[in-house]
């Protein structure tokens, strides 16, 4: 199933990432060369076959409940392009 | 149960409202980091490199997170399913730094189950539970700092929630707010989530739709997201129905929307489309393989349940004889069955609930105190009515010694036994008042013989002033009676 030009712009959208108008096409046709290449699965008959999640088959390890992180805001915000007062400070997104 | 109906000039209408709930988990750390959950810390001091999002940094499922969801899953009466699946909901949000959230979508931990809730008219009714996932917090957003900036504090970005969703089942406001309160009360008894609406640790987003009265019909619903208050969520169903019926009596369709309920007008208003919102793109979440739970585990659960409230109340009705109104408020609050049961024990249960709902609540309401800080003890509330049912104080010292046991927090019977107020009910002493009485109140006694009856209740009131309130009133009486002819 091939995707054209305006799913490439919602995808980037919906990603965030910038595609410039005429790159579009190439993206589209390394969208589609990967889209191929996966497509070539449905070949193998997986009727009766259970979807499979996960290729490790053993159960959700759990953890137990302790703290063991934390307490290093310094460095959490380490990265971030604007900090003040100890909060990340990004653009206003208001609802 | 009374029907809700919305009559307007032009017809009559119902309401269909279903709710989703989301629960903070009660855990020490957060579902899939190691950082603490404690609220109102330093701003960004409980985060984990998880948390942030950091690349190459992989989520580790909580244990405690899962115990407290399959014990929810039990107290709401539903299945339990063995085996779940966590996803990924994809969006792009400041405070969502994974750009995704860990949740459950296919397969929940939880499937159906159902609450049944008391309502006013003293009627109850099954509301369903569709189903409850496991699913990360995000991190919290402040607006009001700058005009032109948002501030990001991820302390609860990875907290665990409980999201319970219901089926459409709710017909009224008041049916939605009993249910949020009942909701409310499993949670605590199970000590899964605080149920604190106002801290944000209890959510709700309301989704309402209207149809005409006795259709079957379903009609376009709009949601209300994060509703913060029982009174709001109510309020929020009321208004947005109306906004429906107002809309359809005059023509005009609804339209599918996420709605924001404001508190001062009591009003909703659509909130700014974000768009492609509901393109969530879920697939299974590549770095968990599936939960899979054994028997073992969930029936270890099972049997460390604690009594929930319906049990409670049920038992109580039955073995301890209170009325069905009394059980529910006693039993709403489990400090409170709890202060109830051992305040009862041995003693007159029906007189201990009428104290503990009455004087007590309203000392405790009086000095603004918590009950566990309550200065009269459970056993010397009970040790209080004791005195009153054998007789040694009568009524109305009773509230005289209460009031002392709040002033001194010391037991009934030293107060009464220092202060000497045991009634009196030796015949002799009070005949004795009663013979002088009649004899300096002749007129009196004529004028009742004469045929004034109403005249009784100022010779008891006389006694009972004589004896400084200790003579049993009911020995006064009968003598009263028996000498006045």
């Amino acid at each position: 199933m091939p995707v054209d030009n305006d799913t490439v712009r919602r995808i980037a959208f919906l990603s965030r990432l910038k595609v410039d108008t005429d790159k579009l096409e190439d993206t589209k046709e390394e969208f589609n060369k990967i889209l191929n290449w996966v497509e070539e699965l449905s070949e193998v008959n997986t009727d009766n076959v259970a979807p499979l999640v996960s290729v490790n088959n053993e159960s959700l390890a759990l953890r137990d409940d302790a703290i063991t992180a934390g307490h290093n805001a310094k460095e959490i915000l380490a990265n971030a392009p604007a900090q003040e007062f100890g909060y990340f400070v990004v653009p206003k997104v208001v609802e | 149960m009374t029907e809700y109906v919305i009559t307007t000039e032009k017809g009559k209408w119902e309401i269909i409202c279903g709710l989703e709930i989301h629960c903070q988990i009660i855990s020490q750390s957060k579902i899939f980091s190691g950082a603490s959950t404690e609220f109102g810390d330093d701003v960004n001091e409980n985060v984990s490199f998880v948390d942030a999002g950091m690349p190459g940094m992989l989520p580790t499922l909580n244990k405690e997170c899962v115990h407290q969801a399959v014990k929810t899953g039990l107290g709401l009466n539903a299945v339990i399913n063995k085996y779940s699946e966590f996803s990924r909901k994809n969006y792009f949000y400041a405070d969502l730094p994974q750009g995704y959230q860990i949740t459950q979508f296919q397969y929940p931990i939880v499937g159906e189950g159902a609450i049944d809730i008391d309502l006013a008219d003293g009627t109850s009714k099954t509301i369903r539970i569709e189903r409850m996932h496991i699913e990360q917090d995000a991190g919290k957003s402040i607006h009001d700092m700058s005009p032109t900036k948002s501030f990001i504090d991820l302390n609860r970005a990875g907290v665990g929630l409980m999201e319970i969703v219901t089926r459409p089942d709710f017909r009224s406001p008041d049916e939605a707010g009993a249910f949020l309160k009942k909701l409310r009360s499993i949670l605590r008894y199970l000590g899964t989530c605080d149920g604190n609406m106002d801290e944000g640790s209890m959510r709700c987003d309301v989704n309402v739709s209207v149809r005409p009265y006795g259709s079957d019909e379903l009609r376009t619903r709009c949601e209300m997201k994060n509703v913060n208050s029982v009174k709001f969520v109510m309020q929020a169903i009321e208004s947005e129905a109306k906004r429906h019926i107002d809309v359809y009596e005059n023509g005009g369709t609804i339209t599918q929307e996420t709605r924001q309920f404001d508190p001062a007008t009591q009003t909703t208003k659509v909130m700014r489309k974000k768009e492609f919102a509901h393109d969530y793109r879920y697939f299974p979440e590549p770095d968990l393989p599936p939960l899979i739970l054994s028997d073992e585990f969930i029936n270890k659960i099972r049997n460390e349940l604690v009594e929930l409230p319906d049990a409670k109340k049920a038992r109580f009705i039955k073995e301890l004889g209170l009325t069905a109104y009394d059980a529910a408020v006693i039993c709403e609050n489990k400090e409170t069955a709890d202060f109830f049961e051992k305040a009862a024990k041995g003693h007159d249960a029906k007189k201990v609930a009428n104290w503990l709902m009455g004087d007590f609540f309203a000392m405790l309401n009086e000095k603004k105190l918590e009950l566990k800080d309550s200065p009269v003890s459970a056993e010397n509330l009970g040790s209080l009515v004791e005195l009153i049912t054998s007789n040694v104080i009568n009524g109305k010292t009773a509230k005289d010694v209460f009031a002392l046991m709040a002033e001194t927090g010391e037991n009934p019977e030293k107060i009464v036994e220092e202060r000497g107020l045991k009634q009196v009910t030796d015949t002799g002493a009070i005949e004795k008042l009663i013979d002088d009485l009649l004899a300096s109140a002749a007129d009196n006694v004529a004028a009742y013989r004469g045929g004034k009856v109403g005249l009784f209740g100022w010779f008891v009131g006389q006694i009972m002033k004589q004896s400084q309130g200790k003579a049993n009133p009911q020995v006064v009486n009968a003598l009263l009676k028996k000498k006045l002819g």
